[in-house]
């Protein structure tokens, strides 16, 4: 594999977002992934949700694990620094990075083994503390990267590329990040962008931890019949509880659908999701209402997609550490060593 | 009331002398002994104390050692002269381990037969029991109080100052004022009694005398974490182990004094317990990628599992700070116990070609200094840095020099570039040699909108961070880590010498704790008539200095606390010396180690070879 650039040549009469950036400049290098990958389609969808919502491109974070998925970051967001950590492991760098800086925009990229397997805990704590960040899990079922591997998200009774039956349970992601807490959590789907987009907006928004598990097949190891996690199966079996509109603070609140079935909700950065409901029971602020949902779906066979909770005045790690305004990164030697003076009580008070 | 029997000539000594006490773990002892150890020092007397604890919250032997000593031999020295033995459970093991001529104070409230003591020391008995079940009804002041009688009596017996014990007494209980009368009552029926009726004093006297100084009273955990705070550190990210976790509560109660902002009240740092040693260290290398400084401190488990990051942070060049408060190993090993283990581990973590940079502080005002600089050195060679401490530094009081701080010092915040010199057209490579020391630039992310932003990777790149397999470009960035390292060489603290005023072809290296004892047992070696000169490393990578100081001397001792010569090796490997030449002597039960283990096994050596075989002329 080479580094591909991609060339940057600015139509003139490309549309330009507020900030008067082009769709181009949130892009990043030529994707590497096997054509058709689910995950490029979950590129695309994060570079229109950050062109739309006029986010300064070098101020987002892109950190990731390692897995195919993984390596998504390089293909958005050229501008943004990137970190590629290791196998599980993006949680907690990017925990530390936010504790660092709380005024970027952290993008957490993990897949399914680097989650769901090695990287369970961290994801699972990581949610619990309530960083702010937008945490996407492209979820094909399969390890990728090592060839088509289950997974501990594949289903039970899935078949593997090569006909292996699975013959463990599945974690259901979504529905433990709702256990764990995350102020946010959603499902979608990579082949259905007019879902994902408005999805990935409003998580981007969302102050705390906003989760999204987006069923993202493989084309190489995880698209054939017998896989719950085609594009076809997913298709088939897809239950949407509501699409949603993201709208910035900067714009007009219009609400284009029929009242009775939308509902406003605010965010804290001032934007609002308009969501269209099509269960009109799925109420997104109760937490253990959505997590029956999903549960009454799985056993019909359904994978319930949409924003399934979203709490309403939701905040973060660094409320409840109580840090200062200012990113620590900033702060320098006057504002953090207290010098002789106090050395000199220090010592006095240890004799 | 027991009597005194005794064939030995009871020792007789002032201001130098072991008191070593015996209890049971969560009875409340170790408050009590440590106001003990804190008298003599007000009394100006220089006192080295050991807590020697186990892996228990409650009911396993305890034993707290305090060394009074004016010539400020501050290292363990071994063997009690005055054994305080409140644990049946240890007993005869307890007396055993009394010098001759030693004195035994014991609970004498039950009768014991004659068979448990030895003849050649002095034993002290007391009905403290007694006394207890008569003073006290609630069983939790008979046990608290308990300690503080013993206390008392000490002072009578060894001819303590009360004045400092009172004082003491009042400081502890300051703001619980309803306290310090029982206390103070406890202290005097241990010390009436004893006055009454022991023989007071003994042989061990505590006499004033002014050879503190302006010295502090310390565990190095705390003057580590004090370290952190001066060094700028503003997040840390830790998991629970013993000895570190000291270390973390420290830098939590310093930050809570000293790093909240006057307006707002709100933290000028971030402390999180992580969910183990991965998160841990993860979180550091997050932090330190993003701008903050960052820290984690743990013990050899953990430096176990953070293996593959600190890996990821040696490659892609990211700093990050590392306190190793070690611990007895292999495994769970002796959790409770000091070595100098994981030396090796450390210098070679992860897989692949690694090494990295290490600092030995051999006492607290040594772990606060370095436990700045390290973040100094982290974000100017963009690499971990481990601060080697120990359970023995770390967990316990010292007497030390009091910490310094110069105002005018500034933060090294290493190559940074600025948005400023982006935008003015400066070059960004962030593998990019340009300065020929091996350390490139590095960008915060969020620097600038369309200059700087660079994609970091624990695979292989070229200098300007493209991903890349190719051969070429990897190997030249792996040299460049070497010219890096070699340039960390400089950077790193300078390996102290002392050269014996006599001449000799002898020499010895040790490090960290070891310290105090070796300065004691120098003295020792010199009065078995020989000489030997010193070098106390401080730093990995080793400075040229250790090369020629080797060189410099048939053959040279290497003294640490591990069974595998393990600094030895890395000397051997790093300075490409032979073996041969380097002799190990190495002290791992857990103790820390002591003068009187280091001039033995050093003068034997010597001893041998002073017996030249006759030489026949060939
Ligand atoms: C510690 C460690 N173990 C194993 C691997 C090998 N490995 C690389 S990617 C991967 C699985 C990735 O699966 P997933 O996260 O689902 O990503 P996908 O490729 O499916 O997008 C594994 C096991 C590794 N990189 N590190
Ligand atoms: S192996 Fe699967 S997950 Fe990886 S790039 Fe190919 S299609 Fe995508
Ligand atoms: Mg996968």
């Amino acid at each position: 594999m080479t580094y591909l650039a991609k060339p940057k040549f600015h139509h003139p009469n490309l549309p330009k977002n507020d900030l008067g950036y082009t769709h181009r400049d949130y892009e990043g290098t030529v994707s590497t992934l096997c054509a058709g990958c689910g995950h490029d389609s979950i590129t695309a969808a994060i570079i229109q949700a950050c062109f739309e919502l006029s986010i300064e491109p070098h101020r987002v974070a892109k950190i990731s694990g390692i897995g195919c998925s993984s390596k998504t970051p390089t293909y958005f967001l050229g501008n943004s620094h990137g970190f590629n950590s290791v196998h599980g492991r993006m949680p907690s760098v990017l925990t530390g990075a936010n504790l660092a800086n709380r005024d970027l925009i952290y993008l957490g990229v993990s897949g399914d083994g680097d989650s769901a397997s090695i990287g369970f805990g961290q994801f699972a704590h990581a949610l619990r503390r309530g960083v702010n960040m937008a945490y996407i899990v492209e979820n094909n079922g399969v390890y990728g990267l090592t060839k088509g591997q289950f997974s501990a998200t594949a289903d039970r009774g899935s078949k593997s590329k090569r006909g292996v039956t699975n013959t463990d349970n599945s974690i259901d992601l979504a529905a433990i990040a709702l256990q764990l807490g995350a102020s946010f959590v959603a499902r979608s789907f990579s082949g259905d962008k007019h879902q994902l987009v408005p999805i990935i907006k409003a998580a981007i928004s969302h102050r705390g931890a906003a989760f999204i598990d987006i069923i993202s097949p493989c084309v190489a190891f995880n698209n054939h019949a017998g896989s719950t996690k085609s594009f076809d199966f997913v298709r088939e079996h897809n239950e949407a509880v509501n699409r949603l509109d993201v709208i910035s603070s900067r714009m007009p609140i219009e609400v284009k659908y029929a009242p009775g079935t939308v509902e406003i909700v605010e965010q804290h950065d001032g934007s609002t999701i308009a969501l269209r409901k099509l269960d009109a029971d799925y109420d997104v602020h109760d937490r253990s209402a959505a997590l029956g949902f999903l549960q009454h779906h799985a056993a019909k066979g359904q994978i319930v997609t949409g924003l399934l909770h979203v709490e309403k005045d939701s905040d973060d790690l660094h409320a409840h550490l109580h840090t200062v305004d200012a990113p620590l990164n900033a702060l320098n030697e006057k504002e953090l060593c207290p010098g002789q003076a106090a050395l000199d009580t220090f010592n006095a008070s240890m004799r | 009331m027991p009597t005194a029997k005794s064939s030995a000539s009871p020792i007789s000594r002032v201001n130098d002398f072991v008191v070593r006490f015996a209890n049971v773990n969560g009875s409340g002892s170790a408050s009590a002994n440590e106001m003990f150890a804190r008298a003599i020092m007000r009394m100006g007397v220089p006192v080295a104390p050991r807590n020697i604890f186990p892996s228990n919250i409650q009911g396993l032997p305890t034993w707290y050692e305090v060394r009074v000593t004016e010539a400020s031999h501050l290292g363990a020295r071994g063997g009690s002269d005055l054994m305080v033995a409140m644990n049946p459970q240890t007993f005869d093991k307890d007396i055993a381990s009394i010098e001759p001529g030693g004195y035994l104070f014991y609970d004498s409230t039950k009768e014991l037969p004659a068979s448990k003591f030895r003849a050649d020391i002095t034993v002290i008995g007391m009905p403290l029991t007694a006394i207890c079940n008569r003073e006290y009804t609630d069983p939790r002041q008979r046990q608290l109080f308990k300690n503080i009688i013993y206390i008392g009596a000490l002072s009578a017996l060894l001819d303590m100052d009360m004045t400092a014990l009172e004082k003491l007494i009042g400081e502890q209980y300051k703001g619980k004022e309803k306290l310090i009368e029982p206390n103070l009552k406890a202290l005097n029926i241990g010390r009436d009694y004893a006055i009454l009726n022991l023989q007071c004093p003994i042989g061990l006297r505590v006499r004033k005398a002014d050879k503190v100084g302006d010295r502090i009273f310390i565990e190095g955990n705390a003057a580590a974490a004090l370290g952190a705070v001066y060094g700028g550190a503003t997040v840390c990210a830790w998991y629970p182990i013993t000895p570190s976790s000291g270390l973390a509560d420290a830098f939590t109660k310093y930050c809570e004094k000293l790093r909240i902002d006057p307006e707002t009240k709100k933290a000028k740092y971030a402390i999180v317990q992580a969910e183990d040693e991965l998160a841990s260290i993860g979180m550091v290398i997050g932090a330190s990628w993003n701008g903050a400084r960052a820290f984690t401190a743990t013990s050899g488990p953990g430096i176990s599992l953070m293996q593959e990051f600190i890996g990821l942070a040696y490659f892609a060049e990211i700093p990050a700070v590392i306190f190793d408060v070690q611990r007895a190993g292999p495994s769970t090993g002796m959790p409770t116990r000091t070595q100098q283990c994981d030396i090796i581990s450390c210098a070679y973590a992860s897989h692949g070609d690694t090494k990295h940079v290490l600092l030995f502080p051999e006492n607290p005002a040594e772990a606060f200094e370095f436990g700045a600089i390290a973040f100094d050195l982290a974000d100017r060679l963009q690499t971990p840095i481990f601060v080697m401490l120990d359970l023995d530094i770390g967990m316990n009081h010292h007497l030390s020099r009091p910490l310094v701080w110069d105002d005018a010092r500034k933060f090294d915040r290493g190559k940074v570039m600025t948005a400023e010199e982006l935008e003015a057209g400066k070059d960004f490579g962030r593998y990019l040699d340009v300065d020929g020391d091996g350390i490139p630039y590095r960008t915060y992310p969020g620097t600038h909108p369309t200059k700087g932003s660079f994609f970091t990777r624990g695979t292989s790149r070229d200098r300007y961070a493209k991903y890349t397999e190719e051969g070429a470009p990897y190997v030249d960035n792996m040299q460049r880590l070497v010219r890096k390292f070699d340039t960390a060489k400089d950077l790193v603290p300078r390996p102290l010498q002392s050269n014996s005023v006599n001449q000799t072809k002898y020499g010895v290296i040790y490090f960290g704790s070891t310290s105090p004892a070796m300065d004691e047992a120098i003295h020792m070696i010199e009065s078995r008539g020989h000489t030997l000169d010193r070098m106390r490393l401080r730093a990995f990578p080793f400075h040229s200095s250790v090369n020629s100081f080797v060189a410099d001397h048939d053959f040279v001792f290497v003294v640490e606390q591990n069974r595998d010569a393990q600094l030895r090796s890395l000397i051997v490997n790093e300075c490409g010396i032979d073996p041969v030449r380097l002799v190990p002597i190495l002290h791992y039960d857990g103790t820390p180690i002591t003068a009187r283990f280091i001039a033995k096994a050093i003068g034997d050596h010597l001893d041998q070879l002073k017996v030249t075989p006759l030489k026949v002329n060939s």
